[in-house]
Protein backbone atom coordinates (compact mmCIF):
# COMPACT_ATOMS: atom_id res chain seq x y z
CA UNK A 1 0.00 0.00 0.00
CA UNK A 2 1.36 3.39 -0.91
CA UNK A 3 0.89 6.66 0.86
CA UNK A 4 1.28 10.17 -0.37
CA UNK A 5 2.25 13.25 1.60
CA UNK A 6 0.00 16.12 0.58
CA UNK A 7 2.33 18.91 -0.46
CA UNK A 8 1.79 21.86 -2.73
CA UNK A 9 3.05 20.85 -6.19
CA UNK A 10 2.80 24.27 -7.84
CA UNK A 11 5.06 26.71 -5.97
CA UNK A 12 3.72 30.15 -5.12
CA UNK A 13 5.08 32.84 -7.41
CA UNK A 14 4.16 36.53 -7.56
CA UNK A 15 3.87 36.19 -11.36
CA UNK A 16 0.90 33.84 -11.30
CA UNK A 17 -0.50 34.00 -7.77
CA UNK A 18 -2.57 36.48 -5.84
CA UNK A 19 -0.59 37.26 -2.71
CA UNK A 20 -1.80 39.35 0.19
CA UNK A 21 0.92 40.49 2.56
CA UNK A 22 4.69 40.48 2.17
CA UNK A 23 5.83 37.72 -0.22
CA UNK A 24 8.99 37.47 1.90
CA UNK A 25 7.00 36.63 5.07
CA UNK A 26 8.21 33.52 6.93
CA UNK A 27 4.69 32.07 6.74
CA UNK A 28 2.61 31.43 3.66
CA UNK A 29 -1.02 30.44 4.17
CA UNK A 30 -2.54 29.24 0.92
CA UNK A 31 -6.21 28.48 0.41
CA UNK A 32 -7.86 26.52 -2.38
CA UNK A 33 -11.40 27.83 -2.27
CA UNK A 34 -14.76 28.16 -3.98
CA UNK A 35 -16.76 31.39 -3.77
CA UNK A 36 -20.05 29.50 -3.59
CA UNK A 37 -18.94 27.06 -0.90
CA UNK A 38 -20.53 27.89 2.48
CA UNK A 39 -17.57 26.46 4.38
CA UNK A 40 -15.20 28.78 2.48
CA UNK A 41 -17.56 31.65 3.22
CA UNK A 42 -17.41 30.77 6.90
CA UNK A 43 -13.61 30.52 6.77
CA UNK A 44 -13.20 33.93 5.10
CA UNK A 45 -13.49 36.10 8.27
CA UNK A 46 -11.27 33.59 10.11
CA UNK A 47 -8.56 33.98 7.48
CA UNK A 48 -8.90 37.77 7.69
CA UNK A 49 -8.43 37.63 11.46
CA UNK A 50 -5.42 35.31 11.18
CA UNK A 51 -3.87 37.76 8.70
CA UNK A 52 -4.60 40.69 11.01
CA UNK A 53 -3.05 38.99 14.04
CA UNK A 54 0.01 37.67 12.21
CA UNK A 55 0.70 40.94 10.44
CA UNK A 56 3.92 41.01 8.42
CA UNK A 57 4.83 37.47 9.49
CA UNK A 58 2.27 35.96 7.12
CA UNK A 59 1.27 36.23 3.51
CA UNK A 60 -1.96 34.80 2.21
CA UNK A 61 -2.40 33.21 -1.21
CA UNK A 62 -5.72 32.26 -2.77
CA UNK A 63 -6.25 29.78 -5.59
CA UNK A 64 -9.51 28.72 -7.19
CA UNK A 65 -11.05 25.30 -6.69
CA UNK A 66 -14.61 25.61 -8.01
CA UNK A 67 -16.69 22.49 -7.34
CA UNK A 68 -18.80 23.12 -10.39
CA UNK A 69 -21.17 20.17 -10.10
CA UNK A 70 -22.54 21.24 -6.73
CA UNK A 71 -21.92 25.00 -7.13
CA UNK A 72 -23.26 26.24 -10.48
CA UNK A 73 -21.99 29.82 -9.98
CA UNK A 74 -18.54 28.96 -8.64
CA UNK A 75 -16.67 28.84 -11.95
CA UNK A 76 -17.84 32.21 -13.22
CA UNK A 77 -17.38 33.77 -9.79
CA UNK A 78 -13.74 32.60 -9.86
CA UNK A 79 -13.31 34.05 -13.34
CA UNK A 80 -14.91 37.29 -12.08
CA UNK A 81 -12.27 37.58 -9.37
CA UNK A 82 -9.59 37.06 -12.03
CA UNK A 83 -11.24 39.63 -14.31
CA UNK A 84 -11.18 42.10 -11.42
CA UNK A 85 -7.55 41.09 -10.90
CA UNK A 86 -6.81 42.01 -14.51
CA UNK A 87 -7.87 45.50 -13.50
CA UNK A 88 -5.75 45.40 -10.34
CA UNK A 89 -8.67 44.70 -7.97
CA UNK A 90 -8.53 40.97 -7.27
CA UNK A 91 -8.73 41.18 -3.48
CA UNK A 92 -11.58 43.69 -3.44
CA UNK A 93 -13.63 41.34 -5.61
CA UNK A 94 -12.50 38.30 -3.59
CA UNK A 95 -13.75 39.86 -0.34
CA UNK A 96 -16.94 41.05 -1.95
CA UNK A 97 -17.81 37.61 -3.36
CA UNK A 98 -17.30 35.91 -0.01
CA UNK A 99 -19.39 38.61 1.65
CA UNK A 100 -22.19 38.16 -0.91
CA UNK A 101 -22.38 34.41 -1.44
CA UNK A 102 -26.13 34.71 -2.04
CA UNK A 103 -25.54 37.06 -4.99
CA UNK A 104 -23.36 35.23 -7.53
CA UNK A 105 -25.55 35.17 -10.64
CA UNK A 106 -24.14 36.55 -13.90
CA UNK A 107 -26.02 39.81 -13.32
CA UNK A 108 -24.80 39.98 -9.71
CA UNK A 109 -21.18 39.61 -10.83
CA UNK A 110 -21.52 42.56 -13.20
CA UNK A 111 -23.16 44.55 -10.40
CA UNK A 112 -20.22 43.75 -8.11
CA UNK A 113 -17.81 44.93 -10.79
CA UNK A 114 -19.80 48.13 -11.13
CA UNK A 115 -19.82 48.66 -7.35
CA UNK A 116 -16.03 48.32 -7.30
CA UNK A 117 -15.73 50.93 -10.04
CA UNK A 118 -14.28 48.53 -12.60
CA UNK A 119 -14.44 48.97 -16.36
CA UNK A 120 -17.67 46.95 -16.53
CA UNK A 121 -17.67 46.58 -20.29
CA UNK A 122 -14.22 45.00 -20.27
CA UNK A 123 -15.14 42.87 -17.23
CA UNK A 124 -18.30 41.51 -18.90
CA UNK A 125 -16.49 40.88 -22.16
CA UNK A 126 -13.71 38.92 -20.44
CA UNK A 127 -16.28 36.77 -18.63
CA UNK A 128 -18.25 36.15 -21.84
CA UNK A 129 -15.07 35.19 -23.69
CA UNK A 130 -13.80 32.96 -20.90
CA UNK A 131 -10.50 34.87 -20.90
CA UNK A 132 -9.66 33.79 -17.37
CA UNK A 133 -10.96 30.21 -17.58
CA UNK A 134 -7.49 28.74 -18.27
CA UNK A 135 -6.07 30.38 -15.13
CA UNK A 136 -8.92 29.04 -13.01
CA UNK A 137 -8.41 25.60 -14.55
CA UNK A 138 -4.68 25.77 -13.82
CA UNK A 139 -5.43 26.61 -10.20
CA UNK A 140 -7.91 23.73 -10.00
CA UNK A 141 -5.57 21.16 -11.52
CA UNK A 142 -2.69 22.29 -9.29
CA UNK A 143 -5.03 21.76 -6.34
CA UNK A 144 -6.00 18.27 -7.44
CA UNK A 145 -2.33 17.37 -7.85
CA UNK A 146 -1.56 18.82 -4.42
CA UNK A 147 -4.14 16.64 -2.71
CA UNK A 148 -7.02 19.07 -2.29
CA UNK A 149 -9.88 16.90 -1.02
CA UNK A 150 -12.57 19.49 -0.42
CA UNK A 151 -12.96 23.19 0.14
CA UNK A 152 -11.59 25.16 1.79
CA UNK A 153 -8.23 23.38 1.70
CA UNK A 154 -5.32 25.16 3.38
CA UNK A 155 -1.56 24.77 3.00
CA UNK A 156 0.84 26.24 5.52
CA UNK A 157 4.28 26.73 4.00
CA UNK A 158 3.37 24.21 1.31
CA UNK A 159 2.07 21.41 3.53
CA UNK A 160 -1.63 20.56 3.61
CA UNK A 161 -3.32 21.51 6.84
CA UNK A 162 -5.89 18.90 7.84
CA UNK A 163 -7.15 20.48 11.06
CA UNK A 164 -10.21 22.55 11.83
CA UNK A 165 -10.42 26.10 10.55
CA UNK A 166 -11.90 27.89 13.50
CA UNK A 167 -9.74 30.84 14.61
CA UNK A 168 -7.96 29.12 17.51
CA UNK A 169 -7.06 26.04 15.44
CA UNK A 170 -5.84 27.87 12.35
CA UNK A 171 -3.97 30.49 14.35
CA UNK A 172 -2.40 27.78 16.50
CA UNK A 173 -1.31 25.90 13.40
CA UNK A 174 0.40 28.85 11.71
CA UNK A 175 2.09 29.87 14.97
CA UNK A 176 3.38 26.32 15.44
CA UNK A 177 4.90 26.35 11.95
CA UNK A 178 6.46 29.74 12.65
CA UNK A 179 8.02 28.45 15.89
CA UNK A 180 9.38 25.39 14.12
CA UNK A 181 10.83 27.47 11.26
CA UNK B 1 -8.52 -8.35 5.66
CA UNK B 2 -6.11 -6.37 3.52
CA UNK B 3 -6.64 -4.71 0.19
CA UNK B 4 -5.52 -6.40 -3.03
CA UNK B 5 -2.11 -5.10 -4.02
CA UNK B 6 -0.52 -3.92 -7.25
CA UNK B 7 0.20 -6.79 -9.63
CA UNK B 8 -2.95 -8.69 -8.68
CA UNK B 9 -5.58 -9.52 -11.30
CA UNK B 10 -8.71 -7.54 -10.40
CA UNK B 11 -11.59 -9.92 -9.59
CA UNK B 12 -14.42 -9.62 -12.08
CA UNK B 13 -17.84 -8.51 -10.86
CA UNK B 14 -21.23 -7.48 -12.10
CA UNK B 15 -23.17 -4.97 -10.00
CA UNK B 16 -26.34 -2.96 -10.44
CA UNK B 17 -26.00 0.75 -11.08
CA UNK B 18 -29.74 1.30 -11.61
CA UNK B 19 -32.67 -1.04 -10.91
CA UNK B 20 -32.47 -2.47 -14.44
CA UNK B 21 -28.85 -1.88 -15.48
CA UNK B 22 -25.68 -3.51 -14.31
CA UNK B 23 -22.01 -2.89 -14.99
CA UNK B 24 -19.38 -5.61 -15.25
CA UNK B 25 -15.67 -5.20 -14.81
CA UNK B 26 -14.81 -7.14 -17.97
CA UNK B 27 -16.67 -4.53 -20.06
CA UNK B 28 -13.75 -2.20 -19.32
CA UNK B 29 -11.06 -4.51 -20.71
CA UNK B 30 -8.75 -2.47 -22.93
CA UNK B 31 -9.31 0.69 -20.90
CA UNK B 32 -7.86 1.98 -17.68
CA UNK B 33 -10.25 1.98 -14.79
CA UNK B 34 -10.42 3.57 -11.35
CA UNK B 35 -12.46 1.76 -8.69
CA UNK B 36 -13.39 4.02 -5.79
CA UNK B 37 -14.91 2.08 -2.90
CA UNK B 38 -16.50 4.35 -0.29
CA UNK B 39 -18.48 3.84 2.92
CA UNK B 40 -21.76 5.53 2.11
CA UNK B 41 -23.69 8.01 0.01
CA UNK B 42 -24.62 11.34 1.62
CA UNK B 43 -21.43 12.40 3.38
CA UNK B 44 -21.00 16.17 3.98
CA UNK B 45 -21.37 18.23 0.84
CA UNK B 46 -18.25 20.24 0.18
CA UNK B 47 -15.72 17.65 1.22
CA UNK B 48 -17.47 14.79 -0.47
CA UNK B 49 -15.06 12.50 -2.28
CA UNK B 50 -17.45 11.25 -4.94
CA UNK B 51 -18.52 14.77 -5.76
CA UNK B 52 -14.87 15.84 -6.05
CA UNK B 53 -14.20 12.99 -8.48
CA UNK B 54 -16.99 14.19 -10.75
CA UNK B 55 -15.23 17.53 -11.08
CA UNK B 56 -11.82 15.89 -11.51
CA UNK B 57 -13.10 13.32 -14.04
CA UNK B 58 -11.78 15.22 -17.08
CA UNK B 59 -8.27 14.82 -15.63
CA UNK B 60 -8.81 11.09 -15.24
CA UNK B 61 -10.08 10.91 -18.81
CA UNK B 62 -7.00 12.72 -20.08
CA UNK B 63 -5.12 9.68 -18.82
CA UNK B 64 -7.56 7.37 -20.58
CA UNK B 65 -9.19 6.21 -17.35
CA UNK B 66 -12.85 5.61 -16.57
CA UNK B 67 -14.22 5.74 -13.05
CA UNK B 68 -16.66 3.63 -11.02
CA UNK B 69 -17.84 4.36 -7.48
CA UNK B 70 -18.81 1.37 -5.31
CA UNK B 71 -20.60 1.25 -1.97
CA UNK B 72 -23.08 -1.04 -0.23
CA UNK B 73 -25.91 1.46 -0.70
CA UNK B 74 -28.93 0.35 -2.72
CA UNK B 75 -29.57 1.53 -6.29
CA UNK B 76 -32.36 3.94 -5.32
CA UNK B 77 -30.09 5.57 -2.78
CA UNK B 78 -27.34 5.87 -5.43
CA UNK B 79 -29.78 7.41 -7.91
CA UNK B 80 -30.94 10.05 -5.44
CA UNK B 81 -27.37 10.78 -4.35
CA UNK B 82 -26.05 11.03 -7.91
CA UNK B 83 -28.90 13.34 -8.87
CA UNK B 84 -28.36 15.60 -5.87
CA UNK B 85 -24.59 15.86 -6.35
CA UNK B 86 -24.73 15.91 -10.15
CA UNK B 87 -22.56 12.81 -10.36
CA UNK B 88 -22.56 11.37 -13.88
CA UNK B 89 -20.22 8.40 -13.57
CA UNK B 90 -21.71 5.05 -12.49
CA UNK B 91 -22.22 4.36 -8.79
CA UNK B 92 -22.38 0.61 -8.23
CA UNK B 93 -24.38 -1.11 -5.57
CA UNK B 94 -22.49 -3.83 -3.67
CA UNK B 95 -25.78 -4.69 -2.03
CA UNK B 96 -26.69 -8.32 -2.61
CA UNK B 97 -24.99 -10.32 -1.28
CA UNK B 98 -23.97 -7.33 0.76
CA UNK B 99 -20.34 -6.33 0.41
CA UNK B 100 -19.38 -9.36 -1.68
CA UNK B 101 -17.26 -7.38 -4.14
CA UNK B 102 -15.74 -5.25 -1.39
CA UNK B 103 -14.70 -8.48 0.35
CA UNK B 104 -13.20 -9.83 -2.87
CA UNK B 105 -11.00 -6.72 -3.05
CA UNK B 106 -10.17 -6.96 0.66
CA UNK B 107 -11.84 -3.68 1.52
CA UNK B 108 -14.93 -4.62 3.51
CA UNK B 109 -14.96 -2.86 6.86
CA UNK B 110 -16.18 -4.73 9.93
CA UNK B 111 -18.78 -2.01 10.53
CA UNK B 112 -20.67 -3.29 7.49
CA UNK B 113 -19.59 -0.83 4.80
CA UNK B 114 -16.83 -0.60 2.21
CA UNK B 115 -13.54 0.95 3.21
CA UNK B 116 -12.50 4.19 1.54
CA UNK B 117 -10.28 2.40 -0.96
CA UNK B 118 -8.90 3.19 -4.39
CA UNK B 119 -7.74 0.83 -7.13
CA UNK B 120 -6.24 1.80 -10.46
CA UNK B 121 -6.47 -0.97 -13.09
CA UNK B 122 -4.58 -1.14 -16.35
CA UNK B 123 -5.91 -2.14 -19.77
CA UNK B 124 -5.54 -5.84 -18.98
CA UNK B 125 -7.51 -5.59 -15.73
CA UNK B 126 -4.46 -5.84 -13.48
CA UNK B 127 -4.31 -3.69 -10.37
CA UNK B 128 -1.47 -1.20 -10.74
CA UNK B 129 -2.04 0.83 -7.57
CA UNK B 130 -4.20 0.52 -4.49
CA UNK B 131 -4.69 2.68 -1.47
CA UNK B 132 -6.88 2.46 1.62
CA UNK B 133 -7.56 5.75 3.32
CA UNK B 134 -8.60 6.08 6.96
CA UNK B 135 -12.38 5.72 6.68
CA UNK B 136 -13.08 9.31 7.72
CA UNK B 137 -10.46 10.89 5.47
CA UNK B 138 -11.19 11.90 1.91
CA UNK B 139 -8.04 10.81 0.04
CA UNK B 140 -8.45 13.36 -2.77
CA UNK B 141 -7.39 12.54 -6.31
CA UNK B 142 -3.64 13.16 -6.35
CA UNK B 143 -2.73 9.53 -5.63
CA UNK B 144 -4.87 8.33 -8.53
CA UNK B 145 -3.35 10.85 -10.93
CA UNK B 146 0.18 10.03 -9.79
CA UNK B 147 -0.54 6.34 -10.39
CA UNK B 148 -1.98 6.99 -13.85
CA UNK B 149 1.01 9.17 -14.72
CA UNK B 150 3.43 6.47 -13.55
CA UNK B 151 1.73 4.03 -15.95
CA UNK B 152 2.77 6.28 -18.84
CA UNK B 153 1.21 6.36 -22.31
CA UNK B 154 -2.54 6.17 -22.69
CA UNK B 155 -2.89 9.92 -22.53
CA UNK B 156 -5.69 11.38 -24.57
CA UNK B 157 -5.82 15.12 -24.80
Amino acid sequence: MSTHAPHLVLPVTPERDHIRGPATAPLTLLEYGDYECPYCGAAHPIVQEVRRRMGKRLCFVYRHFPLTNVHPHAELAAEAAEAAGAQGRFWEMHDRLFEHQDALSDEDLVAHADALGLDVERFARELADGVHAPKVRQDFVSGVRSGVNGTPCFYINGVRYDGQYDLASLLGAVEAVLRAA
Amino acid sequence: MSALQAGTKAPDFSLHTTPDQSVSLHEFRGRRLILAFYPADWSPVCSDQMSLYEVVRPEFQRHGAELLGISVDGVWCHLAFAKDRKIHYPLLSDFEPKGEVSRAYGVYHKSGVSERALFVLDESGTIRWSYVSPIGVNPGADGILNALEAMGGGRRS
